[in-house]
């Protein structure tokens, strides 16, 4: 038998079923692997003991026939998530010591569903990054490497702790949070599968909040019905969240036929954009003929508004981060920096513990709100939104599904990008567009470059339509073959 | 529209960040290159466009007007960095 670290979910679901092996000895794979793979400076906080306690309760659940949907399966949490009782960090200075007495909606439902958190997954600070270099705790390093190169290489962001944790089989899944790309980004970049759901599909409560009407979570493993089956239980409708929706969650299992036989799939011409790698361009026309010989009907569409996403998205995030972060000033939680009166302790408190990048982005948030630019700024950015939305609903008259890149690149080295925040910014192009019009987005692997490198492509599909997502994805997985491990250079 | 010293002071202040002097002018020169790069925008048509104000069709749901929650202040207040008796402490603000 494979290393009980290698099993897909689905797989280790049917093994623990069969009592191949148990849920502690399962948890205790991967525990070992998190303690191996510290280099990878994939987690904030480890949680075994939780962890050892989950599981055994777990085998005494599967013992009495009483098996819950995620039973035994060791996974990762962003720390963005508040965890009851387990410190919780957002990957930023200024929560320090913050330990929330209550549990996000998204992992009290996993937990009912039986799943074993390993521990709080780093992050960019706030959420705010494409590369988990402006975490407070340091950057995450991508377990993948150049072809004959150690050079350290980013695993994106923001939710890079939960891609390099799942590529590097120290998770066999883990929760993200998608603003701007957040999960489809950093799973492309690591060889992993990632979806970020419809605005609404999983409720945003307990979910430290960066802008909050884009923001959404999402889960993050190795294969796309791993996706399907942690979403099925991510997923619900949350009096404690007036913008989560009051659908049913379908049996995304179920969904995934294998069938996309007369499958209308668009295909954006706005998405070549310039200065595009040639193997993106490649990979993109190879998931156009993989889906072709399934029997999928190829479209060409139209996103007119595209260009304008990323400008518009760094007026709508910032702005609405600048809201969301104001409660952060020293006195109900986290760091206190003291000073003359209680304005100074104030600024003090967020001079000390805010980030860079999060100031930059506080102070252009507030700027595009102050009395005489909200219009041209924010009220200009909405109606951009109105636009790209347009686009979309325009383009579902034609086609079922979208298929685009994920990232414009592969994953690249720390630091090359940190000097200049727009061409960080750049690598959110293919994917803030669908946070913009609230749509869902998958990112499958799809393959390594000449470098030895992972590269995504994404599917888009209309609101709460993820099922097709699922169905399609599972086809391009499939065509493409599986994505190899990347080699345990890190273990010590 | 662009971002001079004065006004990098007047916004650090908004947001309540202590901005040191030697940072207001490279902080102008780093808010102005993203400013300049999204006035991009103003090129785009909108006059006959709504702002976007929810990006899913549904309505608000509406509850019963009830206490749900509360009594819980030793929870809430648990993790400030200064408090007593169930109150957060803060620097004296009136004389």
């Amino acid at each position: 038998m494979s290393k009980l670290t290698d099993l897909t979910i689905a797989e280790a679901r049917d093994g623990l079923k069969k009592k191949a092996f148990s849920a502690v000895e399962l948890t205790e794979a991967h525990i070992q692997s998190v303690e191996k793979a510290r280099a990878l400076n994939a987690f904030v906080t480890e949680t075994p003991a939780l962890a050892r306690a989950a599981a055994a309760e777990s085998d005494k659940r599967i013992a009495s026939g009483a098996m819950r949907p995620l039973e035994g399966i060791p996974m990762g949490i962003k720390d963005l998530f508040c965890t009851k009782d387990v410190l919780t960090t957002a990957g930023s200075h200024i929560l320090d010591g913050f330990k929330p007495p209550y549990e996000s909606t998204v992992t009290r439902n996993m937990f009912n569903d039986g799943a074993v958190m390993l521990g709080k997954l780093n992050m960019d600070e706030f959420a705010m990054g494409s590369s988990n270099e402006t975490s407070y705790y340091g950057p995450v390093i991508n377990p993948w490497r150049r072809k004959g190169s150690d050079t350290k290489l980013v695993p994106g962001g923001s939710s890079g702790g939960s891609s390099a944790s799942v590529a590097a089989r120290l998770v066999m899944g883990a929760t993200g949070t998608d603003t701007g790309g957040s999960i489809r980004q950093p799973a492309a970049v690591t060889g992993i599968a990632g979806i970020k759901p419809t605005y609404g599909r999983c409720s945003r409560w307990g979910i430290v909040a960066f802008a909050s009407s884009l923001d959404q979570a999402g889960p993050m493993a190795r294969t796309v019905r791993d996706c399907a089956i942690m979403l099925k239980s991510m997923a619900s409708h949350d009096p404690l969240d007036s913008t989560s929706v009051d659908l049913p969650v379908p049996d995304y299992e179920a969904a995934m036929t294998g069938n996309i036989k007369g499958l209308r799939v668009g295909i954006p011409k706005e998405y070549r954009i310039d200065g595009m790698p040639a193997e993106i361009e490649a990979l993109w026309q190879k998931g156009i003929a993989w889906l072709k010989d399934a029997g999928a009907e190829i479209v060409d569409v139209s996103l007119p508004h595209t260009k304008h996403a990323l400008p518009a998205y760094y007026i709508v995030a910032p702005a609405e981060a600048s809201s969301n972060l104001a409660r952060y000033d020293g006195v109900r939680f986290g760091l206190r920096v003291s000073g003359k009166d209680i304005t100074s302790m104030y600024e003090n408190t967020r001079a000390a513990g805010f980030g860079r990048e999060v100031q930059r982005r506080i102070l252009i948030g507030t700027y595009v709100l102050s009395a005489g630019y909200y219009d041209a700024y924010y009220i200009k950015a909405q109606k951009l939104r109105t636009l790209i939305a347009r686009d979309f609903e325009e383009a579902y008259a034609r086609c079922d599904v979208l298929l685009t890149p994920t990232a414009p690149g592969p994953a690249f080295g720390i630091g090359e990008k940190t000097d200049d925040p727009i061409s960080m910014y750049l690598n959110d192009v293919f994917t803030v567009t669908v946070n913009l019009a609230g749509l869902p987005g998958l990112s499958v692997p799809a393959g390594l470059n000449s470098e030895g490198l992972p590269l995504g492509l994404q599917l888009i599909g209309k609101a709460f339509d993820e099922s097709t997502l699922f169905r399609v994805g599972e086809v391009i997985e499939k065509a493409a073959g599986a994505t190899p491990r990347p080699q345990s250079w890190w273990e010590v | 529209m662009s971002v001079d010293k004065e006004t990098v002071r007047r916004v650090a202040r908004l947001a309540r960040i202590a901005v040191p002097e030697e940072r207001l002018v490279p902080m102008a020169g780093e808010l102005n290159r993203i400013l300049a790069w999204v006035e991009q925008l103003n090129a785009v048509d909108t006059s006959k466009v709504e702002p976007m104000t929810s990006v899913v069709k549904v309505s608000l749901q509406m509850r019963e007007d009830a206490v749900t929650d509360g009594s819980r202040a030793p929870e809430v207040v648990r993790n400030a960095p200064a408090g007593e008796d169930n109150y957060f402490a803060v620097p004296k603000v009136v004389e």
